[in-house]
């Protein structure tokens, strides 16, 4: 096609997967790594702080919801329409408190993870045998005791499907932060897009998804070491 | 606190409301692509969902493909298919990433539901004589319907949402008037806000309202309900429900 043009180009230009705008580039990572490394540092840090921020919250939100009645529809109602909120809307409408800081993501992210945290810690806690809390009542246990011996050890697996589906969502969710410049990874795909830069989206795409897996694998491994009695099962 | 007079008076302006970029322009383009889409991945994960459910076989698989679904971001999915030649810049493009995303919480949430069904209801409905097909269409659906509905108001939801971003790529619906709002020149609050709102309505429109509807599709209920009224007594009840994964 243009084999002309080609041999123009050749005299000036480079033959190399960044001149040829290649989705997979090897040279981009080599000469743009402390680009990628610092969108990857920003990514870790938003997803490492808001899930924290999320499960602080969720703990005692869903142990409240538990335990009074009125706490749960109204703790439920809240979550669903945090949930309900597209992303986008989400950081904008924390704009005018927070402005075009990371903390603006964080804490949207931080609202999202909580919203399903709460919702799994509740579900794990529901799901305690009342026989078992019988007995542990029997046994002389006061209520915070009988939470943090009998009915948080029950509650672990759902609580931890909780934060793993939490991490993942994170993970992708963050990249729309871009929407205010903050966004890690996501700000590399917006900008490689608007610039037709292949390799950089391609790159930063795949990097989003590797990290996901990696939280979702390390919290796998986290949950069977935090419930050995589950080993085995299933 | 100019920003926060300044929401009305965004949404006083005519301007904002007229032509090519005006409301019900950028909302009429919101409802469409989310609705292509949501019926597109309806009419490609319910059926293969019942079918999977009914036959027990691909639960892996099912749940997999959700689980995949929340690891690929929106914005990644987005911008690599919309740079790919073939696929480009084109509304086509657009409505089949917002259904690739679409289809995992339907697909999973069919399947979980048509796997749920007491298996005693499904023994019964066959010792009475009934044929696979009678099963399915008279007890399996009708036992599996609250967890389809809720697996469509979470692809739904998750739609409206994937349209809000797409206008970071320069497209149309509600989200162009918050990409509009936010450039390099700085960020106008109001209008950004003033999007906001009208994206985070449209999007508890769509949730309480599909919930609503799957409260009145589900046959199970519906039939509690009339009994109910006819021997006069008034009740309900909500739990949570677990976000899973596998």
């Amino acid at each position: 096609m243009s084999l002309i043009a080609a041999g123009v180009h050749s005299a000036t230009l480079p033959d190399n997967c960044l001149v040829r705008n290649d989705w997979v580039c090897p040279l981009y990572v080599e000469t743009r790594s402390d680009v990628l490394l610092g969108a990857l540092g920003q990514h870790l840090y938003l997803v490492l702080v808001s899930l924290a921020v999320g499960v602080v919250l969720a703990v005692p939100l869903a142990v409240l919801a538990h335990r009074v009645k009125r706490a749960r529809g109204l703790t439920l109602g809240v979550t669903t329409v945090i949930y309900t909120i597209p992303s986008l809307a989400l950081f904008i409408l924390l704009l005018p408190m927070t402005g075009l800081t990371s903390t603006t993501v964080v804490i949207a992210l931080a609202l999202y993870s909580l919203t399903i945290l709460v919702r799994n810690i509740l579900v794990g806690l529901d799901g305690v045998d009342p026989e078992v809390r019988d007995a542990a009542a029997g046994m002389g246990l006061s209520s915070w005791r009988t939470l943090w011996r009998v009915e948080a050890p029950l509650a672990l697996p759902s609580a931890m499907a909780g934060l793993r589906v939490a991490a993942v969502s994170t993970v992708a969710l963050a990249t729309v932060g871009a929407i205010i410049g903050q966004g890690g990874l996501g700000n590399l795909i917006t900008t490689g897009y608007s610039s037709n830069f292949n390799a950089q989206v391609l790159t930063a795409s795949l990097l989003c998804v590797v990290l996901a897996v990696v939280f979702d694998l390390l919290l796998l491994g986290a949950q069977r070491l935090a419930t050995p009695w589950r080993r085995g099962q299933r | 606190m100019d920003w926060l007079t300044g929401i009305p008076a965004w949404f006083a302006d005519p301007a904002n409301w007229r032509g090519d970029a005006g409301v019900p322009t950028l909302f009429v383009q919101h409802l469409g692509y989310s609705a292509a889409s949501l019926g597109l991945a309806c009419l490609v994960a319910l059926p293969v969902g019942v079918w999977l459910g009914h036959t027990g076989r691909g639960g892996v698989l099912a749940q997999q493909i959700g689980n995949a679904g929340r690891a690929v971001p929106v914005l990644a999915l987005l911008g690599i298919l919309l740079l790919v030649p073939g696929f480009g810049r084109t509304w086509w493009t657009l409505i089949l990433c917002f259904t690739l995303f679409a289809v995992p919480p339907v697909l999973t949430n069919t399947f979980t539901g048509m796997r749920e069904v007491d298996r005693g209801a499904v023994d019964a409905a066959t010792g009475m004589g009934m044929s696979a097909s009678e099963v399915l269409r008279r007890v399996e659906l009708p036992l599996a319907t609250p967890m389809i509905m809720n697996g469509v108001r979470q692809a739904a939801v998750q739609v409206v949402a994937t349209t809000s971003i797409a206008a970071i790529f320069a497209f149309g619906g509600l989200g162009r008037i918050i990409t509009r709002a936010t450039g390099s020149a700085g960020i106008d609050l109001s209008a950004a806000l003033a999007g906001t709102l009208l994206i985070a309505a449209f999007a508890l429109a769509v949730e309480y309202g599909l919930a609503w509807a799957g409260r009145r599709a589900d046959p199970v209920a519906r039939a509690r309900r009339a009994a109910r009224k006819r021997s006069g007594r008034v009740g309900s009840s909500g739990g949570a429900g677990a976000v899973t994964t596998s």
